[in-house]
């Protein structure tokens, strides 16, 4: 497969904290990164360096090839990245089928339109697709103040993925879900079409590794550790991260 | 009576001057968490542009649309060239903002003196009205609460009717997230503030008529729109609108009734809406 994403020695501080150092890592087209690690790790701040929320202190970042970490957040998301935030952070005083119509404008180029389209134009179809897509269906009028929280996840997902990004940036998706809302997220990333690439941080263990095919551990702004998900369940060093203890301890 | 419905009729209108003038400066901190300081010293650009043209030209309505127009490009031009590159950096911008009000306002009173000035108001609108009880009153002040209203409409269907004001509404709610969907939100943004320069421009010309034009101005009704704003709730349009309907009455009434004290009864109030409710009457948390 080939590589998606290439970030090279990338870091940044905030006065005299470097939140993020030296990382670089390649994410294939395709594939299902998770990045774990405990709160301050650095994950969010990552992720803010590839979305161009945060312009990184140094390093570089390509996509597909093209050097972007000079690009604004808007362009990248144009040219096929897309993303959530770690809290929910849909448009609350706008629609649900207004949220949706603004992640599908966003990403057209050409003529901007000044009336607000009616429910038969062409981007409010391709907004109704996405949300059954992820299974969010007759709200569309609903302000999205009013969804519960599970369904606000959903509509930023559905949002995210309104524009047909090639690439996911998911922060905390299962952030505030209920145990009975896991399982629908996690069937519910498995079911994206391949050609959608995604990247993850999360919290809950089984939430990501459940959905990874790769994971990176960060601590303190550097990544640690890199295995797949039975490697990652399997490190002591991550047992250690997560849980302060290596679990050998429990065999002596 | 007659007294208490002229000082009523009166606080009306000056609240729609006041609307208008404020409208702009809500719509700006709603969308870009801009304190604009500069607000004031627009309003004086645009009644001095709107006086210069319309003497030239000899037409009210070509003071109006000059105004606008000059007013929406010094916004533009403001935006773009000092307080863009700045976004989120809300006491960078409030100190370059009054920087800028305080060289405007020196601008005007080089190039115009410390004359006053009025501009002649359109034939239409020109003279008085019988009213009941009242008595005689000037149409063009009565005029003022149409231009309001006007204002408000056109707010209010730019806002709700438009895929323009979606994008606004949505970046009240959360820039970085209408960010993430692929919009240049700072375009949108350098446009929001010339619409708000240029709304901002057009009363003050509206002042201009009803009242009059002179240095000091801008001090004034920037600190009308703060207080109608915090009043209200900053970055709502309907709040802007109570919020100057408060005030206009509450400076009126008290002038006619506490002379003394009216000018602490504005601030009287806006010191009674933070304590009791921070972000305004229909403000809610940024």
């Amino acid at each position: 497969m080939t590589v998606i994403l290439e970030v090279d020695n990338i870091s940044v501080s905030f006065g005299s904290l470097r939140a993020v150092r030296d990382v670089s890592l390649q994410v294939r087209a395709g594939e299902r990164l998770t990045i774990l690690g405990t709160n301050g790790a650095g994950k969010s701040t990552l992720f803010n360096l590839i979305s161009g929320d945060i312009a990184p202190t140094r390093g570089s970042i390509r996509w597909q090839g093209q050097p972007i970490h000079g690009l604004p957040a808007p362009a990248r998301t144009r040219l096929g990245m897309s993303r959530s935030y770690q809290t929910s952070r849909v448009l609350h005083g706008l629609s649900v089928a207004d949220n949706m119509y603004l992640a599908v404008q966003g990403v057209q180029r050409g003529r901007f339109g000044f009336r607000v389209p009616g429910a038969d134009h062409p981007f409010r179809q391709a907004a109704r697709q996405t949300l059954a897509q992820v299974g969010l269906q007759g709200v569309d009028d609903e302000l999205a103040s009013n969804l519960s929280h599970g369904e606000q996840r959903q509509l930023e997902i559905a949002m995210a993925l309104a524009s047909q990004p090639q690439m996911l940036l998911l922060d905390e998706p299962a952030a505030g879900l209920s145990p009975s809302e896991r399982p629908e997220l996690v069937a519910l990333l498995r079911s994206l079409p391949r050609d959608v690439t995604i990247i993850l941080i999360e919290h809950d263990m089984d939430v990501a590794l459940q959905v990874a095919d790769r994971v990176l551990v960060m601590h303190e702004g550097e990544i640690v550790f890199q295995g797949t998900p039975a490697e990652t369940a399997a490190s002591p060093l991550v047992r250690s991260l997560y849980l302060g203890y290596t679990g050998d301890e429990d065999e002596a | 009576m007659k007294p208490f419905l002229l000082s009523m009729l009166n606080g009306i209108t000056l609240a729609a001057l006041y609307f208008i003038v404020a409208s702009g400066f809500t719509i700006i901190f709603g969308m870009m968490r801009v304190v604009n300081m500069a607000h004031g010293s627009l309003y004086l650009l645009g009644a001095y542009i709107g006086y210069s043209v319309a003497d030239s030209s000899g037409s009210w309505l070509m003071g109006l649309a000059g105004a606008a127009i000059g007013t929406a490009v010094a916004g533009l031009l403001l935006h773009r060239v000092f307080l863009s590159r700045y976004q989120g950096q809300d006491l960078r911008q409030a100190l370059i903002t009054i920087g800028l009000s305080i060289i405007i306002a020196d601008l005007l009173l080089a190039g115009y003196g410390g004359l006053t000035y009025q501009l002649d108001i359109p034939d239409a609108l020109y003279g008085g009205v019988r009213l009941p009880v009242a008595g005689g009153y000037p149409i063009f002040r009565l005029a003022l609460i149409g231009f309001a209203i006007l204002v408000y409409l056109a707010l209010w269907l730019l806002m709700h009717r438009t895929r323009f004001g979606m994008i606004i509404r949505a970046a009240v709610d959360d820039r970085h997230m209408l960010a993430a969907t692929g919009i240049n939100v700072p375009l949108f943004s350098t446009a929001v503030f010339a619409l708000a320069a240029s709304l901002v421009g057009i009363a003050g010309v509206i002042g201009g008529s009803a009242l009059s034009i002179a240095p000091g101005d801008d001090v004034h009704y920037l600190l009308s729109s703060l207080v109608v704003v915090i009043v209200g709730g900053m970055g709502n349009i309907k709040g802007a609108a109570i919020g100057a309907l408060l005030i206009g009455l509450a400076e009126q009434l008290g002038l006619a009734y506490f002379p003394t004290y009216s000018a602490i009864i504005s601030f009287a109030i806006m010191v009674a809406v933070l304590a009791y409710r921070p972000y305004g009457l229909f403000g809610r948390p940024a």
